[in-house]
Order: structure tokens, then sequence, then C-alpha cells
């Protein structure tokens, strides 16, 4: 009896699962420790937006593109915010060598984004990340629904444009 | 018969109940993973003097990896497979092969992870232990064995781990490389005391100790000693037998101290007598120090760091050294910044385990928009030095220089710094943005490179190159999708091959795909001959999280570093077709 309860409600929690987005997840966020960029300790599962889609890019201070994405990012970033309630965390794979100065790039730069460090690269495994930068778009539900590698001039209309597609519950493809 | 139905039914009931845990092994399970091919065909170049019997007819290299991780609520397994058929230039031949160097499983209850299988992991800022993996450089120093994560209290996190370290492909066998093991303490205070949770200042400190075996014999060395008698030269030459420690331990504290817009890191760290390769086998003990200060606030960043390290080599193998570097149990910073532009990797910094001392200053200031000089997007200025000194070392032995095998090596006060300069960089960039179809970036670094210390392990001032170097990068926009960009740059040197001027022009049409020209001129070079242009030609598709891009042309010989681990990259001529993918 017990079985067919687990099975129902993996059944049920499989429904639910597929209802909510017509999107499929290309798999979930991994839960793993990382760091806030004061230091602090940071577990992964404390990324949440109130069901409203959620950015990840992986950067390096060393890493020119990133760099280009993030100046211009900024640059629309309260728009981006007022109209879709997105939110971006930026994490930087930067090691000991550079990672203590991410927090003074970060504000010196007046970045209006959340920074988070992952100085050993552990979420950069967990997430098969290959080089920065690399951006992930999750869903309300925490799952990641569309990644991009690279940075062009210009690719951060498309994120854009898929977060609205999500927000407004629209197919990404 | 009742009985026969009743096992039928709990027969169909346990296959249901295996089913059903089958089912949500596969259903509610996640596999994702990504791929990497790098592949190199390489042509003879007269002007580069590249034959095919240098290649030793190897016309083609190709490095290749493929992660898949699979993932099911607090379980987690996965593996890495890597090939080097044949390993490309640049890389050790010893990485030839194919095979799976990296696999794990992990499971997490309550607040323990356990991890079996290869793992990496950092203690602190890794003074003493960090094991990590950098794909472009060849570096992977994984752990094999087994690591525990766990929270006995909130704000307390212990680690432990014990393992044998990667070598190539060579399996670990008792004698072949040592065994380390390792615990590490993170206390971050404001979790852990209710009283101070809200306080403005923030606390945390760590400790963490080391310790590595190696089944090892006594070491013999040999000393001469040269004299004469009435006229007549002779040699004495007395062989010495050196005990060599089997255990080699070290420890390390540290502290993180945060308080409005200030943010402090310092760390200590000491090893034992280890007697190895690095450090021309003496028993002096190692220290090192790291700490960083920063100041921010919307709009300016201040940071500062210095470093002091002495004799702090500390590998699971003894008699390992030499490039490239494996085996290394801790990790040391450099302390320069890593730079984006070419020219200004052209003399990249390594750390010297065996001393040294650095030092780093970095202001961004951002000039606020609509201010006059600021513009209309804000003006983004930055100054970044560095210094990386010798420390002061006082022979032992007054007519010896150097550490003497088998003795105390030299004396050194702690945080002495010494007169030779290893590197120096002063530089300077300004980002202005100055309507909304073009941006520019301009930079300027000065840099003194010691060669004989960076890169021929001689402790001397004799090579220094003094570099200045130039960089113009220019972005038009036609509109949201294309771009294009303009790169030049310049380094003028009286020293090593003289100077080069850089020309790149990139072609992007967002999100798709990119062109670009490239052409490296070393105009300079005091050798006529040598006066080559390194010109490239790349192409890149890309699609989601695909990534193609094929590359034509000329790779000039340089040293190619990522977190101050280097490696070298010979001249090459060829064709360069790099597959990424994620899934």
């Amino acid at each position: 009896m017990k079985n067919y309860v687990f099975l129902l409600a993996a059944l049920l929690f499989v429904t639910i699962g597929y209802s909510q987005s017509e999107n499929k997840a290309l798999f979930s966020l991994p839960e793993v420790d990382i760091q806030t960029v004061q230091g602090e300790r940071f577990n992964t599962k404390q990324i949440h937006n109130d069901g409203k889609p959620v950015i990840i890019t992986f950067w390096a201070t060393w890493c020119k593109p990133c760099m280009k994405e993030h100046d211009a990012i900024n640059e629309v970033y309260e728009d981006w915010v007022d109209e879709t309630g997105v939110k971006l965390y930026a994490v930087s794979i930067d090691n000991v060598r550079s990672s203590k100065r991410v927090l003074p790039t970060v504000n010196g730069r007046s970045w209006e984004f959340d920074v988070l460090l992952d100085p050993n690269g552990d979420l950069k495994r967990a997430m098969n990340v290959n080089i920065p930068p690399h951006t992930f778009i999750l869903n309300g539900n925490g799952d990641v629904v569309w990644q991009h590698v690279g940075y062009l001039e210009g690719d951060e209309h498309e994120y854009i444009e898929i977060v609205k597609k999500i927000a407004a519950g629209k197919k990404i493809d | 018969m009742k009985n026969l139905h009743f096992s039928a039914v709990v027969a169909l009931l346990m296959m249901t109940t295996l089913a059903t845990r089958a089912q949500n092994f596969l259903e509610q399970g996640q596999v994702n993973g990504n791929v990497q091919i790098d592949a190199q065909y390489y042509s003879e170049d007269d002007k580069l003097g590249i034959t095919d019997s240098l290649l030793n007819f190897r016309k083609f290299g190709l490095n290749a990896f493929s992660n898949v991780i699979y993932t099911n609520g607090d379980f987690s397994a996965g593996l890495r497979l890597e090939g080097y058929l044949n390993p490309m230039l640049g890389f050790d031949d010893r990485y030839e092969g194919i095979g799976v160097p990296y696999w794990f499983a992990k499971y997490k209850v309550g607040t323990l992870e356990m991890t079996a299988g290869h793992f990496y992991e950092q203690f602190g800022s890794g003074l003493i232990l960090r094991s990590w993996e950098e794909w472009t450089l060849g570096y992977d120093n994984n752990f094999y064995g087994f690591n525990a994560r766990f929270s006995p209290y909130k704000g307390i996190m212990l680690k432990g781990l014990v393992g044998t370290q990667r070598y190539f492909w060579e399996p670990y066998e008792a004698g072949n490389r040592g065994i380390v093991k390792g615990f590490d303490g993170d206390f971050y205070l404001n979790e852990m005391f209710d009283g101070i949770a809200d306080a403005k200042t923030k606390i945390s400190l760590g400790g963490s100790f080391v310790s590595k075996y190696e089944k090892t014999g006594n070491v013999f060395y040999t000393r001469n000693r040269e004299f004469l008698v009435d006229s007549i030269p002779w040699i004495e030459t007395t062989t010495y037998e050196m005990t060599i420690p089997h255990n080699v331990g070290s420890w390390a504290a540290r502290t993180n101290i945060a308080h409005g817009g200030f943010n402090f890191y310092g760390e200590y760290a000491r090893k034992g007598a280890d007697p190895n390769a690095t450090n021309n086998y003496i028993y002096r003990e190692g220290s090192a120090v790291y700490s960083t200060l920063s100041y921010s606030t919307k709009g300016l960043g201040i940071f500062l760091a210095t470093k002091w390290i002495d004799n702090m080599s500390y590998k699971s193998k003894l008699s390992e050294s030499g490039n490239p570097s494996m085996l290394d149990i801790n990790y040391l910073p450099a302390i320069s910044k890593e730079h984006q532009y070419s020219m200004a990797t052209m003399y990249p910094y390594a750390t010297q385990p065996n001393g040294e001392f650095g030092l780093q200053g970095q202001v961004i200031y951002t000039i606020p928009k609509k201010s006059a000089i600021g513009g209309r997007y804000g003006t983004p200025l930055t100054f970044n030095y560095a210094l990386a000194k010798s420390i002061e070392k006082d022979s032992i032995y007054s007519d010896v220089t150097g550490g003497v095998t088998g003795t105390e090596g030299y004396n050194s006060n702690f945080f002495s710094i010494g007169d030779l300069t290893y590197y120096q960089d002063l530089n300077l960039t300004i980002d202005k943005k100055f309507s909304p179809k073009v941006k520019a970036k301009a930079a300027y670094f000065h840099q003194t490179y010691n060669l004989h210390v960076i890169e021929d392990n001689l402790y001397d001032d004799k090579n220094m190159v003094y570099a200045n170097i130039g960089v113009l990068d220019v972005t038009y926009k036609f509109n949201s999708r294309n771009s294009l960009r303009a790169e030049l740059q310049g380094l003028f040197t009286k020293e090593d091959d003289g100077d080069w001027l850089a020309l790149m022009l990139e072609y992007n049409v967002s999100p798709t795909w990119f062109f670009s020209i490239q052409d490296e001129f070393n105009y300079g070079n005091p050798v006529d001959d040598k006066q080559v242009h390194y010109y490239n030609v790349s192409f890149g598709y890309t699609q989601k999280s695909n990534r193609f891009s094929v590359r034509y042309g000329r790779q000039r010989e340089g040293l190619l570093c990522v977190g101050g681990v280097c490696r070298y990259v010979p001249a090459s001529t060829g064709l360069t077709l790099t597959i990424t993918s994620s899934f």
C-alpha cells in the first residue's frame, strides 16, 4: 500500500512537474556549498526568486568577454528587473589568486546584480562549465531550461527574450 | 493454495516495489554533462623552423574530455573520460592515452556529505592543500580516496580526506607516491552565536592540518671539496646518507573579517622538514603568509594583498619537480593580476615556491554617470600594481650560496624582503562608452620580468626584460546583433625578442557566429629571420550550448598561465578545431 501511495505521489509529482512548465528542464540546479562575495558560506539552494526566472552566469576577472557581458547587462539590469522580475547571479570562478579582488571589482564597476564566489570550481564542475562565460537560465522551479556558451556583443538581448518567454509560460524553442 | 496466492501477491508487491524504485532511479534521476574536443593539424613552416621530423611525424594532436554526472536527490555519481591521441604540442607525452582519470560517487545524509572516488578540495586559500584541474594547462592533481564534509552545528563546517594524487595515467602503488591525509574546520561565528547573528562585523575562523606519508628509502648524495696541497689540486669526495622524514606535516590558520565596506582575509601556514627535489633537499621548515584587505562601495573598490612564502613546495612525491607541475598538495597563488590582452600576457609571472615576497594594490573608480568626465554612461578607471621580490636568505655555510643539500639550508627572518626583483607590473585601464554605438578601452602596462628567475631557474638579475605595452580596443555596434571590434596592441622592449605590434579585427553576429583575423608581428626581433608575422584567421559558431571554432595560423612560443601555473607552448603552425558542448 505504502508503495502505491509512493507511486501515486511520484506520478503526481512528475505530472505536476510537467504541467507547470512547458519547457523541458535540462537539469535542476545542483546543491553546492560556495561563498558570498564577502566570503560567507552560501549554498546554491538559497538561490531563488519567488517563482520568477533566474539567470546564472559563470565569469572570472581575467575573462575579457565576461567583463564585457557584465558591463553590458549592468546597463540594462534595472530595466530587466522592472519588466520581468528576473534575478541574476554572477558566479566568479576566480581562484585564490584573484577571488579576493572580486568584491572591490564588482563594487568599483557598480554592478547591481548578485555575485557569488566558486574559488575551487565546485559549482562549475557540478554544472559542467568548460570555459567562461557560460550562462544558464532557470525557470521558477529552479530548473535549468536554457544555456549558452560564450558571449558576443549583443547576446544579452537573447537572454532577456528567453526570460520573457519563460515568465509568460511560453515555449522557448 | 491460499499460501500460493499470498506468495504471489507478495512477489508481485515486491516486484512493483523494485520496478517503482528502478523507475524512480531512472525517471527522477537526471543526467548532465559536457564534451570538449581540441584537435590540431600541424603544418611544416620554414619561417618557424618547424619540420615533420621536429614534430616526430605527429601531424595531428587531439585532446578531448567528456564529463557525465548522474544526480538523483542527494545521490550523485559521475566520471570524466579523457583522451590525448596524440597529446597536442606543449602537453607532456606521458598524457598519451585514453581513460577515466576521474570518477566519484557522492551521498548526502543530513549534514554529512561523503565522496568516494576522485575529488577536488581546498582548505582555506590552499596554502597547504588544494586539488584542482585546469584543462587548458593540462593540470590535474585530483585526489583518489575518500572525502567527508560534516556540519555538526550551525556555522561549523568540518572536512576530512584521505587519498593519493593523480600522476598522468600511472596508478597508485606503494612507493610510487605518497598518501595525503587532511582535516579542516571553518567556524562562522555569526552563524554559531545568535547574539551576534545580526552584528555588522562578520567573523569567521578556520584551521587545517595536512600530513603526507611517503614510503621512501634514504637519499644518498656526494659533496666535493677542492683544495691545494703543494700546488697540486685535490678533490675530496664524501658520500652522505640523508634520513628522509616519512611523514611531512603542515598546518594553517586563517580568519576572514567583514565590516561595512571593509573585508580582511589572513592566513598563516607552516610545513615541517621536507627535503625534496624543488628545495634541493634541505631540512628547513617552510612557512607562508597570505593576506588581503579591501574597501569598496558603489563606484569605488580598493584592494591590497601581500604574501610571503619560504620553502613551501609541498608535493606527494619528494623527487618530483619541474614541468609540468604534478603531485602538488598545496597551491601558492601568484600575486600579480591576470591580464586579458595577449601582449600583456607575453611576460607572465609564476610563483617561486622556494621563496618570494609579493605585493599587489588595485583601485577601481567609476567616474559617475552624467558628470563632465564620466559622460552619459560613467567611466571606470582601473589602476593596478604588483611586485614580486626575493626573500632575504643568509647561507648557513658562509662560502656557499643557496641551500646545501642535507643541511638546514639557510636562515631567513620572517617577512624579510630581498634585493632581487622577480616581477613588477604597473597598469592602468580606462573603459569609455561614447554612444550607444561606440565604446572603447585603453590600457597601458609597464612590466619588469626577470627572465632568468622565471624561465631558467637562475637567481640573478642578468636577464631583466623591461616592457611597455599599450592596448586600444574599440567596439562599434551596427545594431543590436552586429558589431565590429578592433584591437590594436604594441609591446616595446629593448630586451628578449624586441618590439611587437598586434592587430585584430573581429566581426560578431549575436548570438550565433564570429569571424576574426589577427596578426602579431615581431618586427623588432634582433634576429632578422625571427621577424615573423604570427597571423591567425578564426571562425566560430554557437548554437545554444554548442560551440564550434576553427582557427588557422601561427601560434607563438610562450608561457600559457592560469592562476600562476604556467605551461610552455611551443611555436606551431596549423589548423585548430575546438568543439565544446554541454547537456
